[in-house]
C-alpha cells in the first residue's frame, strides 16, 4: 500500500510540503493577528509575475518568484507606510498590477510551453530536487527568523506602541516580517500554488485561535492542522487524482469548520 | 514658576513646540521631572496632553530639547528604566491569544538581545509583578477574558516587570468602574510612596489628579500651570482657566 513512496516526485513533493506547511502558520499567526492577512495573497500575486518573469528569462522561476516577491514586499511596506494610499488599496494596487504583469509576460513566454495552471494552483510533479534543496534551506531560514525575532514579533504584535516604547525597533521588525510573508508566500507556490497559498497561511491559524490558547499554544495547533492537512491532501491526491494544492486548502477549510462549529458558543 | 520637590532631575523637557501639520498643538513647554515625583497632567481634550506623553516616551520628536536621565532622548537606550501604561482597554483586541502571564512577560523583553529567551529569574520577576498587582492568580487566563479593570493592573503588571525607575500612565482608567479606579489610585500612591517610583499620570479629570499627585502640570497647548498639585484651585491661573473651560472641570 506504500507503493506512493515509491515515485520520487511524490516524495519531493510531501518534503517540501511538509517544509511549506510549517513554515507558513508561523508566519500567518502573525499577519492574521495584525489584520494583514490580505498581504499573502498580495505577495503570492506578485511572486507569480516573478515567475513569469523567470520562465520567460530561462532562469529557475522559483528563484525569480523569491527575488521579484521580497523586493515588491519592501515596497508595498513602503507605500503603506506612507499613508498617501489607504493600506487594502495599497495591497489592491500591487495584487492586481503584479497579476497583470505576470499574464503579459506568460503570453509573451508562451514559446516555452508554459503551464500556467501549475503556477495557479500548484503542482508537486513540478518540485525539481535543486528546488527541493533551496525550499529547505530558505524554510529553515524563516524558521530561524522567526526565533530569533520571536520576542519582537510577539510584542508588536499585540501592541506595537509599547513595544517601541520597551526600545524595540518597530519598523525594522515590520520590515523583517513582510520580507518573512514574501519567502514563505514564493516558497509555496510550486505546492500549493498563487491562488491557494493565502489559505495554508490564514486558514490554520483562524482554525486555531477558535480554540482560545495562548500564544505558543495556538502556534503549535495551527502548525498540527497545517503540516497534517499538507500530508494527507498530497497522499489523498495521488490516489484521488485530485490536485494536492486543491485538496491541502479544502481540509484546513474542513479542519476550520469542525473546529468553529464545535467551539460554537 | 514654583520648584518642585526632590533634587534630581530625570526627565526635561524644554522649549517644547509640537505640530500636526500646521497645527500647532504643543507650544513652547518647559518642564522638569524629579525623581521620587507624581506628576499629574490635567488639560481637555484636544488640550496636548496625549502628545505631550508621546513626546516623553519618544515617540513623537518634537521642536525643543528632551532629555531623561541626564542623555538627550536620541541618545537615550535604556528604555526599560521607563514603563508605559495607555488606555489599554479601548484599543485590546479581546480575542487575541494571549495569557496574563505572556502579557506581563513582555516587561522584560525590552531588557533581552535576539534569540534569547526569558529565564528563570525573568519569570520571577513576572510572578512578582503579578503579585504586586494581586492577579497572579489569572496567570494562565487569556487576556481578553478579564474585566478592564483587571485588565489594567495586568498593563501595570507589565510596566512594573521591567523594573523601571518611572511609569506614565495615560488616561489609565478609561472604562474602568469607580471602585476599580479607587483601587488603583491606591496602588499607584503606594508605589510612589513606598518604592519611590517616579509616576506620570496624564487624565482629564481634576479632582483625581488633585487627590492623588503631588505636583500638577495644566496644559492648553501652552502651559496654564506649573506646581504643587494642592495649589492650583488658588492659583491666578486656574480662575482664568476655569472661567473659559467650565465643561472641562465638571463633567
Amino acid at each position: 500500500m506504500f507503493e506512493i513512496f515509491h515515485y520520487n516526485f511524490i516524495v519531493r513533493g510531501i518534503e517540501v510540503g511538509m517544509i511549506i506547511g510549517a513554515i507558513a502558520p508561523l508566519i500567518g499567526i502573525f499577519l492574521v493577528l495584525r489584520k494583514y492577512a490580505l498581504i499573502a495573497d498580495t505577495l503570492a500575486h506578485v511572486s507569480l509575475a516573478g515567475v513569469a518573469l523567470g520562465l520567460l528569462l530561462q532562469i529557475n522561476p522559483l528563484i525569480t518568484g523569491i527575488g521579484v516577491a521580497t523586493v515588491s514586499s519592501v515596497a508595498v511596506e513602503r507605500l503603506r507606510l506612507s499613508k498617501r494610499v489607504y493600506a487594502d488599496s495599497a495591497l489592491s494596487i500591487f495584487l492586481s498590477g503584479s497579476l497583470a504583469l505576470a499574464i503579459v509576460l506568460i503570453s509573451i513566454a508562451k514559446g516555452f510551453s508554459v503551464d500556467l495552471f501549475n503556477y495557479l494552483f500548484g503542482s508537486i510533479v513540478t518540485v525539481r530536487t535543486i528546488d527541493l534543496y533551496f525550499i529547505s534551506t530558505l524554510g529553515i531560514g524563516v524558521i530561524l527568523a522567526v526565533i530569533a525575532f520571536y520576542k519582537e514579533l510577539v510584542y508588536i504584535t499585540f501592541d506595537e506602541e509599547a513595544a517601541q516604547v520597551a526600545g524595540i525597533k518597530t519598523r525594522r521588525i515590520n520590515t523583517i516580517l513582510i520580507i518573512l510573508s514574501a519567502l514563505t508566500v514564493s516558497l509555496a507556490i510550486p505546492i500549493v500554488g498563487t491562488l491557494l497559498i493565502a489559505a495554508l497561511v490564514v486558514i490554520p491559524v483562524v482554525a486555531a485561535l477558535q480554540l482560545r490558547k495562548g500564544f505558543l499554544a495556538t502556534i503549535v495547533y495551527a502548525e498540527i492542522i497545517s503540516v497534517l492537512s499538507v500530508l494527507v491532501g498530497i497522499i489523498s491526491s495521488y490516489y484521488l487524482n485530485i490536485p494536492a494544492g486543491g485538496a491541502i486548502v479544502l481540509l484546513t477549510v474542513i479542519i476550520f469548520l469542525i473546529v468553529f462549529v464545535a467551539k460554537r458558543k | 514658576m514654583p520648584e518642585l520637590e526632590n533634587d534630581k532631575i530625570i526627565l526635561e523637557l524644554k522649549n517644547i513646540s509640537f505640530s500636526y501639520g500646521d497645527e500647532k498643538v504643543l507650544n513652547d513647554l518647559t518642564i522638569d521631572i524629579h525623581r521620587g515625583d507624581y506628576l499629574g497632567i490635567i488639560g481637555p481634550n484636544g488640550g496636548g496632553k496625549s502628545t505631550l506623553i508621546k513626546i516623553m516616551l519618544g515617540l513623537l520628536k518634537p521642536n525643543g530639547q528632551v532629555k531623561l536621565f541626564d542623555k538627550d532622548i536620541a541618545d537615550f537606550k535604556d528604555w526599560s528604566k521607563i514603563g508605559y501604561v495607555s488606555q489599554q482597554v479601548t484599543h485590546i483586541d479581546s480575542s487575541f491569544p494571549m495569557s496574563v502571564e505572556g502579557v506581563v512577560s513582555m516587561g522584560r523583553y525590552g531588557k533581552k538581545g535576539l534569540f534569547h529567551f526569558l529565564d528563570a529569574n525573568d519569570r520571577a520577576i513576572v510572578t512578582r509583578a503579578l503579585k504586586q498587582v494581586e492577579m497572579e492568580e489569572y496567570a494562565d487566563r487569556l487576556i481578553g477574558d478579564l474585566s478592564g479593570g483587571q485588565q489594567q493592573r495586568v498593563f501595570i503588571a507589565r510596566a512594573l516587570a521591567g523594573e523601571p525607575e518611572m511609569i506614565i500612565l495615560d488616561e489609565p482608567t478609561t472604562g474602568v468602574d469607580a471602585k476599580t479606579q479607587e483601587q488603583l489610585y491606591a496602588f499607584l500612591r503606594k508605589l510612589n510612596h513606598e518604592m519611590h517610583l517616579t509616576l506620570v499620570l496624564a487624565s482629564h479629570d481634576l479632582e483625581t489628579i488633585e487627590r492623588e499627585a503631588s505636583e500638577l502640570i495644566c496644559i492648553n497647548r501652552s502651559l496654564v500651570y506649573c506646581g504643587m498639585a494642592k495649589e492650583f484651585r488658588a492659583h491666578e491661573s486656574f480662575a482664568s482657566f476655569y472661567q473659559n473651560n467650565d465643561k472641562f472641570v465638571h463633567h
